[in-house]
């Protein structure tokens, strides 16, 4: 099943990744990472399809994608 | 099975840019490229003055700097005396269209066979903020507060179209970073500009409309979407030559 991982700590919080996921599966961490951020985290239990949409706008290469 | 990673030739470090800047984006589709076409080993990047300063830091191939706007006339001495390895430069607006405008024009006319990307984002970066040359009209910035007149400031230039008169200009194009779709056309163009390298057509440029949230006043995705609504009115994308 598709999935992607994101690394939160190089996560800069631009939340591109947010406006482009075609099924609404990233979402907004509560907790801070080290930069003092809130970074973004994949949605526990999502369907994700795997488009890469993400990886493919995130431009601090945060997220890796496999299917 | 892994299907989207960091590339080989982008050092895995975090960059000093802003969230949601352009540049990181189009560091990482030229390193995307260079892994591709398996050139690594005989790349030559040349980092300009501006926000991209410290490019060499994040790729993992060899790299030079220049003065600043003289990235063209460093390429063209690494072509030159090192033919068999693929020079590229990397130049924002104020370098390669402001203060490096003369080093620019000469080399495309003397068809220098080197790639040059060019990152326009309508605004000086490293500096705060200031007009570049590319500023479109009625746009603030921190040295147009009321926005660029064309009676005060003249009018955005179009180094793109200026350059494509030119005989030894052989491809150019200017593309866009502002969604998935764009970013992968302006991949294909990175690409075609090594291609043509590698073949030895000659000259390529390609414009790579950038967002620049900080200075902007706007949010990253905000940032996209005004190079969707506005910037490309002014920039139109595709083959220019």
């Amino acid at each position: 099943m598709p999935k992607i991982t994101i690394n939160k700590d190089k996560c800069k919080g631009c939340l591109l990744c947010i406006s482009v996921c075609p099924r609404g599966l990233i979402v907004v961490e509560d907790e801070l990472n080290l930069r003092g951020i809130k970074p973004v985290k994949f949605k526990p239990g999502g369907k994700c399809v795997g488009c890469a949409m993400c990886a493919v706008i995130c431009p601090d290469c945060c997220i890796e994608v496999y299917k | 099975m892994k299907i989207y990673s960091h590339p080989k030739s982008l050092r895995n470090v975090s960059t000093h840019y802003c969230p949601g800047c352009g540049h990181s984006l189009a560091h990482r589709l030229i390193a995307e490229v260079i892994d591709e076409l398996g050139i690594r080993e005989k790349v030559i990047a040349v980092a300009p003055v501006g926000c991209a300063v410290i490019a060499y830091d994040y790729w993992d191939f060899d790299c030079s700097e220049a003065a600043h706007g003289r990235a063209l006339a460093v390429a063209t001495g690494l072509k030159r005396v090192r033919p068999q390895n693929i020079v590229f430069t990397y130049q924002g607006d104020g370098d390669l269209a402001a203060i490096g405008t003369n080093e620019t024009i000469h080399a495309a006319n003397r068809g220098e066979n080197v790639s040059v990307f060019f990152i326009n984002n309508a605004v000086y970066g490293m500096t705060g903020g200031q007009m570049a040359p590319t500023t479109l009209l009625n746009q603030k910035t921190s040295t147009s507060p009321l926005g660029r007149s064309a009676a005060a400031q003249g009018y955005p230039l179009k180094i793109s179209e200026m350059l494509a008169l030119l005989p030894g200009v052989k491809y150019i194009e200017r593309v866009s970073l502002h969604s998935p779709q764009e970013i992968m056309k302006t991949r294909k163009a990175i690409r075609q500009a090594f291609v043509n390298q590698i073949e030895g057509v000659g000259f390529s440029l390609v414009e790579v409309l950038s967002p620049c949230p900080t200075y902007w006043g706007l949010s990253a995705r905000e940032s996209m979407a005004w190079i969707k609504n506005t910037m490309v009115k002014e920039f139109p994308l595709g083959i220019i030559k």
